[in-house]
């Protein structure tokens, strides 16, 4: 299951990381150091085992659906790399 | 007075409320360290100005006989925490202008006991790393050096600026985050006392998010008992957090100095890693006598797992990693790219933004969540995860808490791990375990290495009983009589 120079470029496109091409190459055989490090797991009998996805033994809380914090849309926008009139602005998206 | 640094943060406390001295002498002093100790780079930014008003407002509240927990206190702030109009960088470059509006639970609980901020502190871009190396910020450098020598040495990490600016009297104490022992290595690697406390105890509204998960907040401080005091106000339910436990939070004080008679402590013979040096090995054998002398008996115990936890947080921490920093993406905070189009806006974004760790980890996680991997990797690390908690809930059957070594070396030259990520990695090898499970992990110094370095020893306790922990440590703490301080060879550089 080794990491090639393809994976690494659909990875990074899935990322949203622009990974120029010349680095492809060396991240990939990195991240195959990684994973092959990782391979180990295989040895672990895990049959029958519930995957554990949180250490809290508790349900997760619920809450009345009202509006607790808001109502200020300056707060929201102050750290806006762009923003007009109470918007954030982003680039085009439709053509 | 000239030596107001080098107090404790309970002895500081005493001091004000004996009115020794103000807390506006006491934040000054720790600023005028601080401009002395730049060479550290502990600090990503000072806030002088804040910090003396916040001190002038403790000396009114302390005169009206108003006065909190840790009221006057001057602490430092891991730059992980958002502070509101306090520039927080998580150590990126992708935060550098971010200032959030709001304040984070804990650090608003602080300050609502009335602690003083001195700045916030450096780390590991956002907490990936154990050498602080990957901070956009640069390296923070341990205060402690070999003997005989003036290498630069890692503080570790992630937090390395906390664990830093606590052995250098740059604060009586500090936050930090602990996701797979940045709180406890960094602490060993720098003689201090840090304890990540039981998954859900702090709130982590208003952190920035590593791994959500196994992120957890707890303190950086010189004692075990500063530890007590520090975490007792940064712990408590927080609805803001649905992971946040809603259980009181008990005087963690009160179990410092208690009796330790009879408590059963486990050494897990996994521990006994290949190529752990002599020294560490003897220090822990020397914890056990320690414990034993206090009346505990030593019970060796078993977790077979143990040897898995580093790969299985590999994919775990990665996985989470991916999905909590897809919130980077130039549109509504943080740094924007130019691209042609809105798909290469947020590809240079990230390109810009990330450092090669976090990109590596980005990629790891989004690799192992990827189409036909996610059972073989995720979904098996997690079941490997439960297995490390299984480990852990039979060994409670036989002991009430365990000790192991914190880390398997005394820090590290900076640049020596760099250019091994697996190498770097292995750093957590006895912390990590903890995480995984949710586990309380308290690490205190324990002694000194042949080089003069400090080493520590690591108690884990059952959940939520962190109390137990706080009493073993502070029977060992008396034991070990580790006063040495570093030498402020930083001051004459400057």
């Amino acid at each position: 299951m080794a990491i090639d120079v393809a994976t690494v470029r659909k990875v990074a496109r899935l990322s949203r990381i622009a990974e120029p091409e010349e680095v492809l190459p060396a991240l990939a055989e990195q991240l195959n150091g990684i994973m092959q490090w990782i391979e180990q797991l295989a040895e672990v009998d895990t049959d029958g085992v519930e995957p554990l996805t949180s250490v809290v033994n508790q349900g997760l809380p619920l809450r009345e659906d009202v509006v607790t914090e808001g109502g200020d849309a300056s707060r929201v926008l102050a750290n806006a790399p762009k923003s007009v009139g109470g918007f954030f602005v982003v680039p085009k998206v439709v053509e | 007075m000239s030596n107001l640094t080098d107090l404790t943060l309970k002895a500081a406390l005493d001091g004000l409320a004996s009115k020794q001295f103000t807390s506006v002498e006491l934040t000054q002093a720790h600023l005028t360290a601080m401009e002395s100790a730049r060479a550290l780079n502990a600090y990503i930014a000072e806030t002088p100005e804040k910090a003396l008003q916040m001190a002038a407002a403790s000396d009114v509240r302390r005169a009206s006989g108003d006065a909190g927990p840790l009221d006057g206190a001057p602490l430092g702030i891991k730059d992980l925490f958002c502070t509101e109009g306090v520039g927080t960088t998580a150590g990126s470059k992708m935060l550098a202008n971010f200032k959030p509006t709001y304040e984070s639970t804990v650090t608003s609980q602080l300050w609502r006991d009335g602690a003083v901020m001195l700045g916030k502190l450096n780390l590991d871009e956002f907490a990936m790393g154990s050498s602080n190396e990957s901070s956009a910020s640069g390296p923070v450098i341990n205060p402690w050096r070999a003997i005989g020598s003036d290498r630069k040495l890692t503080p570790g990490g992630s937090s390395g600026g906390s664990a830093a600016a606590v052995a250098a009297g740059l604060c009586l104490g500090a936050t930090a985050t602990d996701t797979g022992g940045s709180i406890r290595q960094p602490a060993a690697f720098t003689g201090t006392v840090g304890i990540k406390p039981t998954y859900g105890r702090c709130s982590r509204w208003g952190i920035v998010a590593f791994a959500s998960s196994l992120d957890q907040a707890g303190p950086i401080t010189r004692t075990v008992e500063d530890a007590a005091l520090m975490l007792g106000s940064m712990a408590g339910h927080d609805p803001k957090d649905s992971t946040s436990l809603d259980l009181p939070v008990p005087d963690f004080s009160a179990f410092v100095g208690k009796s330790v008679k009879g408590l059963r402590i486990g050494v897990p013979k996994e521990y006994r890693v290949d190529g752990m040096p002599v020294e560490i090995e003897a220090l822990w054998t020397q914890g056990t006598a320690w414990l034993k002398a206090a009346g505990c008996e030593v019970v060796e115990i078993s977790l077979p797992n143990t040897k898995y936890a580093l790969p299985a947080y590999y994919i775990v921490a990665p996985a989470e990693a991916s999905s909590n920093l897809a919130r980077y993406d130039g549109m509504r905070f943080g740094l924007r790219a130019a691209g042609s189009n809105l798909t290469e806006t947020y590809e240079n974004t990230r390109a810009q933004g990330f450092g090669d760790e976090v990109k590596r980890r980005i990629l790891i996680g989004t690799y192992v969540l990827s189409h036909g991997y996610y059972d073989a990797y995720y979904i098996k690390a997690l079941k490997v995860r439960r297995r490390i908690s299984d480990d852990f809930d039979s060994a409670w059957t036989q002991c009430d808490a365990i000790l192991t070594p914190t880390a398997p070396s005394a820090a590290f030259a900076l640049g020596e791990n760099a250019s091994d990520p697996v190498a770097m990695y292995l750093n957590d090898v006895f912390t990590v375990t903890v995480n995984l499970a949710g586990l309380p992990g308290l690490s205190l110094p324990a002694g000194l290495s042949s080089e003069g370095l400090p080493l520590g020893l690591q108690l884990i306790g059952k959940p939520l009983d962190e109390g137990t922990l706080f009493s073993l440590a502070s029977v060992m703490e008396k034991a070990a009589d580790v006063s040495q301080r570093p030498q402020s060879w930083w001051r004459a550089s400057s």
